[in-house]
C-alpha cells in the first residue's frame, strides 16, 4: 500500500494532478461559500478574462521547459496593443494586416532575444530583462497616452459571444484554447517538442546528440514572442485600447501559472497543459476574492506568492526524493 | 594607441612599476583596470551634461548647505547605491535577488506606519509627535527587512531553490503584504526628525551620503581585510569546489541574502523619509532591475565570482546621471527605458567572449 502511494507520488504527472485537484477544491469551496459561484458561465468567464494570460503562459511553458526564462512577455504584449492601436488610428491600416504585422514583429523580437542568448552565451534572464525595458520604452515612444481602438473588426471581436456547452465564450478565449491544443501537439508529438525537452534536460547532451540546439532555442524565444504578441491582440480585443501600462507584471503571473501547473523551473520536465490549470487557478483566486467582496485585491498577490512557495518547495522535495531513490 | 605600448614593452622589458606612474606601461595597465570602462562611461555622460546643460557643475552655498545638480544626483542615487551594494554580493555568489523593490516597500511602510505623527499642542504651537519612538520604528522596519532576507536566504541556501524563483515569491507577496498593512492607502508621515534621513544635511552635504559612505566603507573593509570577500568569490566561481574545500557555502549564501535585504530595507527608509510617506504600490518599483543594471554596469559578471563594490557604486551613479540628463535635456522621460535597455544590451555583449571573438575574426 505504502509503496503504491510512494509510486503514485513520484509519478511524473503527480504535481499536475495536485494542481487539478486544487482547482476543483477551490471551485467547490467557492460554490459552497457563495451562491451562484458554481455555474458554467463563471468557469467560462475564467477563460474569457484570462485568455491572454493563457496564451502567454503557453509560450512561457516552452521557454521554461527548455531551461530558460522570458521576462519580456508582458511588455511585448503592451507593445503589441500599442502598435495595433496606433496603426489602426493613425495609419488606417486594414485590421487583418495590423494583426499579421504585430504577430510577425513579436516573433522577430523573440527571435532576436533568442539569438543573443544562444550565440553570445548571454543569460536569458538579463537579455529578456533588457527586452522588457526596450518594449515598454518603445510603447511610450509611440504615445504616452492610451489610444482607443474603434475598428469594427476589433469591436466585433470584443462583443461576439460564441455558444459553448450551453454558456458562451469570446472569440479570444476560443483562439487561446486552439493555441493550447496546437502547443500540446507541438510539444509532445513533433521533433521540435522533443528537442525542447532534451535541451531543458541537458543542453550539452542535446548538442552532442546532434540536435539543432541553436535553431531550437531561437525558435523557442520566437514562439514566446509570437505568443506574447498574440496575447496583445487578444488583450486589445478585450480592452479595445492600446496603452504602455497594459499588463504590467504579467510575466510574473505567467511564470507563476506555469510553475503552479507543474512545470519544473530547472527545465526539461512538465506539461504544456499545466499552463491551463495554472492560469485557471490564478483566475479562480481572483474570482473568489471578487465574489467575497470584502477582501482587497492585494490578497491575490499574497495568495499567489503563498501558492508559488508551496509548489516550489514540493517540486524541490520531490526532486531530492527522486535523487535518493536512484 | 597600440604602437607606443609595444615599444614601451621592448625598451623596458618587465620593468618594475616605477614610482611616477606616468610611463606608458603603467598607463596601459591603468587602461586595463576593470573600473576603467564604467568610469569612462560616467565621464562621457558628465561631458554631455557639461556641454548641453548650462550650470550643471554650478554649486551654491545656500541656507548652510550645498545646492546643485551634482549634489542632487548623488542624493537621489543613495537608495540605488545601497540596493546595488547588496545586490553585488548576491550576484557574486551566482545568485540574484528580485525582491529588493518589495522589501523597500515593506520596510518603508513599517517605518511610516509606526512613526506616523499626531499633532500635539505645545504652548499653543502645534507640534507633531511620533506614534512610536523613532528608534524603535527604525529597528522594526530593519527587522522586517532582515526577516525578508532570512526567508530568501533559507529558500536559496537550505532548500536549494533557484535564486530567481525563491526571490520571485517575496517579490509577488511582499508588496501584497505591504499593501495589506496600509490597507492600500499611502501613509503620510508628519514627524520632522524622520525626514532627516532622506533629505537632511550634515556639514553641508546630504545626510544620506554619509549613510551610504559608512555602509560602503564597512563592507569594503569586511571584504578586503577579512577572508569573507574571498569566500564569497569562491562560492560564485565554483560552489561545489568551495564546499569541498571546507567553506560553509550555505551559511555564506544565507548571509549574502540577509545583507541584500538589509541594504534594501535601509534604501526603503531613505526613500520613504525623502518623500515623507510610504506608498506600498509604487515605492521601489523596478528598483531591483536598476540595482542589477548598476552591478552589471560596474563590471561584475552575472555569472558570479569576481565582484567590484566600487564598480557597482559607479554603475548606480551612471544610472542616476543618465536619468537626470534625460530629464534636463527635455527628452521625454519615457525614452529613459529605451536608453537603459540599449545600454544593458551593449554592456552584456561587451562582456561576452563569443562577441569579442567575432570582432577579432572580422578584424583579422
Amino acid at each position: 500500500m505504502m509503496a503504491q502511494v510512494r509510486g503514485f507520488a513520484s509519478a511524473p504527472y503527480f504535481t499536475s494532478l495536485v494542481t487539478v485537484f486544487l482547482l476543483l477544491a477551490m471551485l467547490a469551496a467557492g460554490g459552497a461559500a457563495y451562491p451562484g459561484f458554481l455555474s458554467l458561465q463563471v468557469v467560462l468567464n475564467l477563460l474569457i478574462d484570462n485568455a491572454f494570460l493563457l496564451v502567454i503562459a503557453v509560450g512561457m511553458s516552452f521557454v521554461i521547459l527548455s531551461g530558460g526564462i522570458d521576462l519580456s512577455v508582458g511588455s511585448v504584449l503592451a507593445l503589441a496593443t500599442m502598435i495595433s492601436a496606433w496603426l489602426l488610428r493613425s495609419a488606417h491600416w486594414p485590421p487583418v494586416a495590423v494583426i499579421a504585422l504585430v504577430l510577425v514583429l513579436g516573433a522577430l523580437f523573440g527571435a532576436a532575444q533568442g539569438a543573443l542568448i544562444h550565440y553570445f552565451k548571454l543569460q536569458a534572464f538579463i537579455v529578456t530583462l533588457a527586452g522588457m525595458f526596450l518594449a515598454r520604452g518603445l510603447c511610450y515612444l509611440i504615445s504616452i497616452e492610451s489610444i482607443t481602438i474603434e475598428d469594427p473588426l476589433f469591436v466585433a471581436m470584443s462583443q461576439t459571444q460564441l455558444e459553448f456547452l450551453g454558456g458562451f465564450i469570446s472569440p479570444g478565449a476560443l483562439i487561446a484554447l486552439v493555441l493550447l491544443g496546437l502547443a500540446i501537439y507541438a510539444a509532445h508529438y513533433t521533433a521540435f517538442g522533443r528537442a525542447v525537452y532534451a535541451i531543458g534536460g541537458n543542453e550539452q547532451s542535446a548538442q552532442m546528440m546532434g540536435l539543432a540546439v541553436g535553431r531550437t532555442k531561437v525558435l523557442i524565444y520566437a514562439l514566446s514572442g509570437l505568443c506574447a504578441a498574440l496575447a496583445g491582440v487578444l488583450f486589445s480585443f478585450y480592452m479595445l485600447s492600446g496603452y504602455g501600462l497594459h499588463a504590467q507584471g504579467t510575466e510574473l503571473d505567467a511564470i507563476a501559472a506555469v510553475v503552479i501547473g507543474g512545470t519544473l523551473l530547472s527545465g526539461g520536465y512538465g506539461y504544456i497543459a499545466g499552463a491551463l490549470s495554472g492560469v485557471l487557478i490564478l483566475g479562480t483566486i481572483q474570482t473568489l476574492i471578487a465574489f467575497d467582496g470584502t477582501l482587497s485585491s492585494w490578497w491575490t498577490k499574497i495568495v499567489i506568492g503563498g501558492l508559488l512557495f508551496v509548489f516550489c518547495v514540493v517540486q524541490r522535495l520531490m526532486s531530492i526524493g527522486a535523487k535518493n531513490n536512484q | 594607441m597600440t604602437a607606443p605600448h609595444v615599444t614601451a614593452r621592448q625598451t623596458v622589458p618587465q620593468a618594475a612599476p616605477t614610482r611616477g606612474g606616468h610611463n606608458p606601461e603603467s598607463f596601459a595597465m591603468l587602461l586595463q583596470h576593470p573600473l576603467m570602462k564604467p568610469l569612462a562611461a560616467l565621464f562621457a555622460l558628465l561631458l554631455v551634461d557639461l556641454v548641453f546643460i548650462p550650470g550643471f557643475f554650478h554649486l551654491e552655498w545656500k541656507d548652510g548647505h550645498l545646492y546643485g545638480s551634482v549634489i542632487d544626483i548623488v542624493n537621489r542615487a543613495a537608495p540605488l547605491m545601497l540596493a546595488a551594494l547588496g545586490m553585488t554580493l548576491v550576484i557574486a555568489t551566482r545568485g540574484i535577488d528580485i525582491s529588493v523593490g518589495a522589501v523597500v516597500a515593506l520596510s518603508g511602510t513599517v517605518a511610516a506606519m509606526l512613526i506616523g505623527g499626531t499633532m500635539v499642542m505645545h504652548n499653543g504651537v502645534p507640534v507633531y509627535e511620533a506614534n512610536t519612538p523613532m528608534l524603535w520604528a527604525l529597528c522594526a522596519a530593519m527587522g522586517a527587512a532582515l526577516l525578508c532576507g532570512a526567508w530568501n536566504g533559507l529558500l536559496v541556501s537550505t532548500l536549494g531553490l533557484q535564486p530567481i524563483v525563491a526571490t520571485l515569491i517575496l517579490m509577488v507577496a511582499g508588496r501584497g503584504l505591504a499593501q495589506l498593512l496600509t490597507d492600500g492607502q499611502i501613509v503620510t508621515v508628519y514627524y520632522q526628525p524622520f525626514f532627516f534621513l532622506g533629505s537632511g544635511y550634515l556639514f553641508g552635504l546630504p545626510f544620506s551620503l554619509y549613510v551610504v559612505a559608512a555602509v560602503v566603507l564597512a563592507v569594503s573593509l569586511l571584504m578586503r581585510k577579512t577572508a569573507l570577500g574571498l569566500f564569497i568569490q569562491a562560492v560564485g566561481i565554483n560552489p561545489v569546489a568551495a564546499r569541498l574545500a571546507g567553506l560553509k557555502t550555505a551559511a555564506l549564501i544565507f548571509f549574502v541574502y540577509v545583507f541584500c535585504s538589509a541594504c534594501a530595507g535601509m534604501a526603503g527608509l531613505m526613500i520613504s523619509s525623502n518623500i515623507k510617506s510610504a506608498d506600498a504600490n509604487n515605492a521601489g518599483l523596478l528598483l531591483e532591475l536598476d540595482a542589477i543594471l548598476a552591478v552589471t554596469l560596474g563590471g561584475t559578471s552575472l555569472a558570479g565570482g569576481k565582484f567590484s563594490l566600487a564598480g557597482s557604486m559607479i554603475g548606480a551613479l551612471i544610472i542616476q546621471t543618465l536619468t537626470y540628463t534625460i530629464y534636463s535635456l527635455g527628452v521625454p522621460p519615457e525614452v529613459n527605458m529605451v536608453v537603459k535597455s540599449v545600454v544593458v544590451f551593449l554592456v552584456c555583449l561587451s562582456q561576452s567572449p563569443e562577441f569579442k571573438q567575432m570582432w577579432k575574426r572580422k578584424a583579422a
